[in-house]
């Protein structure tokens, strides 16, 4: 009986090791809708059974290439093996050191590698933080902005104004999210420097418009309409109740915010289009960032990214991700807005707020990007006007 | 060979299942969606003093109950400052004592109105499983002893399922299935999801309009589904719709049915009783009561009466067969999460201060027994079972049971 146990535990072991690449393929293969998850959780168990520390690092590897599901499927397993080697006693910091030092792995992934390695040596993980002020990971890097205004805000509070405002640029620098950067600035801005938000955040702040079109009862999400079909800024188009024809909006709004009730009024059940170009250095992938509460759609280069037909649920920066290709050169952003028929107060606004950047959060410049719009005297938002 | 290796899986096998026991409490307001617990010995006037076992932190926010199988009690939560970090707990029920915790990545949207949560939804569980879904869209299943078995993300199988204010819907199961109600202004829908494989069992459209209701079962292989529209009953298996009610519902607080299932409570008009019928026709219409206005909290049935919380936190009562209004009763609100009751008293806590209170349900009127201030915004709805009672806050999952 001893024997045959043996023999189990020594088969079941050679499968394991056999089996990793194998099980850790068949996990980056699980899809949409379900599509093989039975054959990912019997994978996931042979992972996580007696897996060691070089498994463990087959799996973060792994994430590399990985979708988010299967990412998540490897962050699971990974987070059980690294919880039965603490168990064990094993520690698998200088592998899991090598992997979070290495920026070309995902954010995500090395961000929870330096978790692990925090959970057993929490005074090397405190000593790395300085160092992350431009980690590649929003997460990673919050932490070092965050020591730098806790240090900023000491001087300020001492009277070392020049000092805190040195401290607190370096951390805006390196700053992506907007609860780290607005405290920033306003702490900047107490001091008495200003701090220009939308050209930090990337936000796209000239337009060429064109409106209202019709969106009673909400057909005009679906309605296309000729900007959908062509740009022509000579062309006259016919609008909701009059002849329409494009106008440029320029917006100093300090989170980047184009209200559309401005050019148009403050209408209901319209819906209108608001174009811009954009001059890449390079060809490259980028995320377009949008914040709307109204009805959307957003082409690039004349391709359709995504559209939501959604009114008054909510609006804030970074609330859409869409990946994007540039390309050298010009690029073409086209947006579609639509207002519905709501009454209350919270329903009035016709807006949305648009920012390129990278996978970070960091905003991508244009090289023809003007100088931020200086904001207006006290400028009072039209009375609604019927229609 | 072949028998020690089927010996082997049956073991593992029996070690992580586990019968269910009725005093489980599996999914939101309990196993039958009822928010009742008679079996249990609960603290009839409750204090601070005498009456919490233990407080346990939380790595994050929620507004999920906790579900509890024997003594285990599981819980989700959302950590970071984008929420996007996802948390499945496994606690002791003697002492609080962490058994196993996971993590996972969010991968739809986390936006949510501030007042809510990415773990809104409560798990379920069908005694061998948990089955959490979040407002991201994320839908995990593991098993009890925290081994992943299948994931969903349906935010990137369906990109406009979501809420900028926030998704809430609890999943059940019902009939082997896992009923999952996903409804907002853009992509809506429902459905079936197989227990093992987490696949589409079915998946029916639903009104494109925001609804953060949960379904419940109204029947051994029939599940109500609540929306702006009204209420629709439906197969469980198949998705097939049995009967509708089209006269509106509200879309915050969930409908709830007799023991029996004969009759079914929905917030629409006030409550609106309804009967459904054998043969599945439009339901019978028992009453309508336009002044029993559910504010966010569900209404309850207890014994012969059935009890709304309003807007102003005014506890109601009336008649279970007729509407007939009873007698009104000021608790300290406001109100989020939904009232549990267990041996004629109700327990419900506040939402700013977190004031758990105790109501006595058996004299003419209603009679508050007990109040503890747990001092932190409470979203939830409690849970019973090991005759203790089962509240998250913010920040802590508490206990609440008789001194030992």
């Amino acid at each position: 009986m001893k024997r045959t146990l043996a023999f189990i535990l020594l088969l079941t072991t050679s499968t394991i090791l056999c089996s990793s690449p194998d099980s850790i393929k068949t996990i980056l293969e699980v899809g949409p809708e379900g599509k093989g998850n039975s054959k990912a959780a019997e994978a996931w168990s042979k992972i996580t059974e007696n897996a060691d520390v070089n498994s463990l690092i087959m799996v973060f590897d792994a994430m590399d290439e990985a979708s988010p599901i299967a990412s998540n499927w490897l962050r699971s397993a990974a987070e059980v093996i690294a919880k039965n080697l603490e168990k064990s006693g094993q520690t698998a910091i200088d592998p899991l050191g090598e992997y979070f030092m290495d920026q070309s792995h995902p954010p995500k992934a090395r961000r929870f590698a330096f978790e692990l390695i925090k959970k057993n040596e929490p005074i090397t993980a405190k000593a790395l933080i300085p160092g992350l002020l431009n980690d590649p990971s929003p997460e990673l890097r919050r932490d070092a902005i965050s020591s730098l205004i806790d240090q900023a805000s000491s001087l300020k509070k001492e009277g070392k104004k020049s000092a805190a405002i040195l401290i607190y640029r370096q951390a805006l620098n390196a700053a992506v999210e907007e609860n780290q950067v607005k405290p920033i600035s306003k702490s900047l801005k107490e001091l008495g420097v200003e701090v220009d938000l939308p050209k930090h955040f990337g936000f796209l702040m000239r337009w060429n418009v064109i409106g209202p079109f019709d969106n009673t009862e909400r057909k005009g999400f679906e309605t296309i309409f000729p900007p959908e079909e062509e740009i022509n800024f000579s062309a006259k188009y016919k609008g909701k109740e009059k002849e329409t024809e494009w106008a440029s909006l320029a917006s100093s709004d300090s989170l980047g915010k184009i209200d559309l009730n401005k050019p148009f009024g403050m209408l209901k059940e319209t819906t209108a289009y608001a174009y811009t170009e954009f001059e890449s250095k390079s060809s490259r992938t980028a995320e377009l960032r949008l914040g709307c509460k109204n009805a959307w759609k957003i082409w690039v280069n004349g391709k359709y990214i995504f559209g939501r037909d959604e009114y008054h649920r909510g609006q804030r920066i970074d609330q859409y991700k869409l990946n994007i290709q540039l390309k050298e050169g010009k690029n073409t952003i086209l947006v579609k807005a639509c207002q519905n028929e709501q009454t209350e107060e919270w329903t009035v606004q016709w807006e949305f707020q648009l920012r390129v950047c990278d996978e970070s959060g960091v905003a991508i410049l244009a090289s023809n990007r003007k100088p931020t719009p200086q904001s207006e005297k006290q400028s009072r938002r039209p009375r609604r006007s019927k229609s | 060979m072949k028998t020690v290796l089927n010996l082997l899986a049956a073991l593992s096998i029996s070690s992580s299942a586990q019968l269910l026991n009725a005093e489980d409490w599996l999914q939101f307001r309990g196993t039958d969606h009822r928010g009742i617990a008679d079996s249990a010995k609960l603290p009839t006037s409750i204090s601070s003093e005498k009456n919490i076992a233990w407080k346990k932190s939380l790595p994050g926010r929620g507004l999920s109950s906790p579900i509890i199988i024997g003594n285990r009690i599981f819980l989700t939560a959302a950590s970071t400052t984008d929420q996007s970090r996802l948390h499945i707990m496994c606690f002791d029920s003697d002492d609080g004592t962490t058994l196993w915790s996971r993590e996972f990545w969010a991968t739809g949207r986390t936006i949510c109105h501030e007042k809510t949560c990415v773990a809104a939804p409560t798990p379920a569980s069908d005694g061998k499983r948990i089955y959490a879904l979040y407002s991201s869209n994320d839908l995990i299943c593991l098993d009890l002893n925290g081994n992943l078995k299948w994931m969903r993300a349906l935010m990137k199988d369906y990109p406009n399922a979501s809420n900028s204010l926030g998704l809430a819907s609890s999943p059940i199961i019902v009939s082997d299935t896992l009923i999952v109600q996903v409804e907002n202004d853009s992509e809506s829908f429902a459905a079936g999801i197989d227990l093992n494989k987490g696949t589409n069992i079915w998946k029916s459209p639903r009104t494109k309009k925001a609804n953060w209701t949960s379904p419940i079962k109204v029947g051994k292989n029939v599940v109500a589904i609540q929306g702006s529209e009204g209420v629709s009953a439906i197969e469980a298996s198949s998705g097939r719709i049995l009967w509708s009610y089209g006269e509106g519902a509200s879309t915050i607080p969930s409908s709830v049915a007799s023991k029996d299932g004969s009759t079914v409570f929905i917030p629409s008009n006030g409550i609106t009783a309804l009967k459904p019928r054998n043969d599945n026709n439009t339901p019978e219409i028992l009453w309508q009561e336009p002044q029993l206005r559910p504010g966010t909290a569900s209404p309850i049935i207890v014994d012969d009466k059935i009890f709304i919380i309003n807007r102003a936190g005014v506890l109601n009562a009336a008649k279970k067969d007729t509407g007939e209004r009873l007698w009104r009763l000021r608790l300290e609100g406001p109100f989020s999460g939904s009232p549990v009751a267990s041996k004629g008293h109700i327990y419900i806590a506040s939402e700013r201060k977190g004031l758990l209170q105790s109501v006595d349900l058996s004299g003419k009127e209603g009679k508050i027994t007990g109040t503890i201030e747990l001092g932190e915004p409470i979203l939830g709805t409690p849970a019973i079972a090991n005759d203790s009672l089962y509240v998250r806050s913010d920040h802590h999952l508490w206990k609440i049971s008789n001194p030992k």
